[in-house]
């Protein structure tokens, strides 16, 4: 699983942030940042409610 | 198997996508009287009213999954009445459904000044109204008026001055979004638009439109009567005045009706019955409070949890725990980002532990006794969802400071 963020979509709204605090992180500078991109399967779940919850749809799941 | 969902808007069409993802493979009967799916709302004030998106791009998430959903999507079609004791539900199309669940998230309308509607008068809930309000504006009228200085009345504004448009905007209150937050903040919000060259008119009530008569006898909207005698000349008004939940077609259904369809903490209003989005009024545990909560995050979160517990219902399941939410919501201003979680009263004191209003760049805490009620933040998003998620174990009011060290 590879997580893909559209960072021209992308506003920082944080709310990836609140679902998976270890694979998203928004930092002092306001930006996104991925702690990994492939993160493992056991956080399948939560890598899909952040995609669905993301006010931008800047977050797509591969594979 | 038949589950019956009244709205196709964000929070009915979350409920499928999750009666789906949940494995329910029984019939999903989707009604809503518009005639396509309606939009993703957020982009109507900023993006496509700005001319910067094509309509087509305001499209939520869960409106692209239509088609893998296998719904029976009946557009154009209300439902009219409702008898909940016997969970049938009869259609604008003539037709009686015996549904086995039902989800209520038929959403809100946008209010209206009472009286006749002039040409050139707009509120802005549907792609329709911003399409119609987008269409005049490219014809760069010489002066705008918004009434109301909520979030759709301010996000307007900006967008209008963004066109390069004069922009009035009228407030009754005497400070913008009085009745949620403290007067600081308010004020902040008046100088953030004034800044921006916008003429804020605050605690001054309409009275009425002004209307002139066009060659071949139609009315245009000349400008906006104050309760103080002036008149603010306007060649288009934008009615931002808040919106009514849709529910009026559930008069004499059996299901308690007061603000909104009255649930309870798992957001059921009757056995088999759901609500969820704007028109779902339910105590939220975290907050001790019974809320109803017209927010884009919510429509998301409702519309999924009263899909799972709808289900659980259905399948004679373990309930789900009660709805427990810290609301959010973000609204975007000029090159600012506005957002806040919680539910803050205009009575309670703001503390800034971050930045300054001097700035337009901050965080500010609600406090009330030792409860944190909300967070708001302006180009400040990582702040207030890190406040968020410690609001969401308890809404302790040291526990939220100490996000700040």
């Amino acid at each position: 699983m590879k997580i893909v963020v559209n960072y021209d979509l992308c506003e920082s709204n944080a709310i990836c942030m609140a679902v998976a605090p270890e694979v998203f992180e928004v930092r002092d500078d306001d930006f996104l940042y991925l702690l990994t991109d492939e993160p493992g399967e056991e956080l399948r779940d939560k890598m899909e409610e952040s995609a669905r919850r993301c006010p931008k749809q800047a977050i797509t799941i591969e594979g | 198997m038949t589950v019956v969902i009244a709205g196709a808007s964000l929070a009915g069409l979350t409920a499928a996508d999750t009666l789906r993802n949940e494995g329910y493979e029984g019939s999903i009967i989707v009604v809503d009287p518009s005639t396509e799916i309606p939009a993703d709302r957020p982009p109507l004030s900023k993006q496509v009213l700005a001319g910067e998106w094509p309509p087509e791009k305001a499209q939520h998430r869960a409106a692209a999954r239509v088609p893998d959903l296998d719904l029976d999507l009946r557009l154009g079609v209300a439902a009219t009445a409702l008898d909940a004791a016997s969970r049938s539900i009869s259609l604008s199309d003539g037709s009686l459904i015996s549904a086995d669940g039902i989800v209520l998230a038929m959403g809100a309308t946008a209010r209206r000044l009472p009286g006749d509607q002039p040409a050139g008068v707009h509120v802005l809930r549907t792609l329709d109204d911003c399409l119609s309000l987008r269409a005049e504006l490219e014809k760069m009228p010489a002066r705008v008026a918004v009434i109301g200085a909520g979030f759709i009345g301010a996000e307007v504004a900006a967008t209008c001055r963004g066109r390069g448009l004069e922009v009035t905007m009228i407030e009754a209150a005497p400070v913008p979004l009085g009745r949620v937050l403290p007067g600081d903040l308010g004020a902040f919000i008046t100088d953030l638009h004034r800044s921006h060259g916008v003429e804020v008119i605050l605690g001054v009530g309409v009275e009425g439109l002004e209307i002139t008569s066009e060659v071949g006898g139609s009315e245009h909207v000349s400008g906006v009567r104050l309760s103080d005698g002036r008149v603010v000349e306007a060649d288009v008004v934008v009615v931002g005045i808040g919106v009514v939940p849709n529910t009026a077609w559930l008069e004499g259904s059996g299901l308690r009706l007061e603000n909104g369809v009255s649930c309870d903490a798992t957001c059921s209003a009757a056995p088999g019955i759901v609500a969820a989005g704007d028109v779902a009024s339910w105590p939220n545990p975290l907050y001790g409070e019974v809320m109803r909560v017209e927010q884009w995050e919510n429509a998301v979160e409702q519309g999924e949890y009263a899909a799972r517990r709808l289900l659980a219902e259905i399948r004679h399941e373990e309930l789900p725990a009660p709805f427990a939410t810290i609301p959010w919501f973000w609204s975007d201003q000029y090159d600012r980002k506005i957002q806040m979680a919680g539910r803050p009263s205009a009575s309670d004191e703001v503390i800034i532990p971050e930045g300054s209003l001097e700035e337009h760049r901050f965080v500010a805490l609600f406090r009330r006794g030792d409860l944190c009620t909300a967070v708001l933040g302006v180009n400040r998003p990582r702040h207030v969802m890190q406040v968020r998620m410690k609001l969401t174990e308890s809404l302790d009011w040291q526990t939220a400071l100490s996000v700040f060290g």
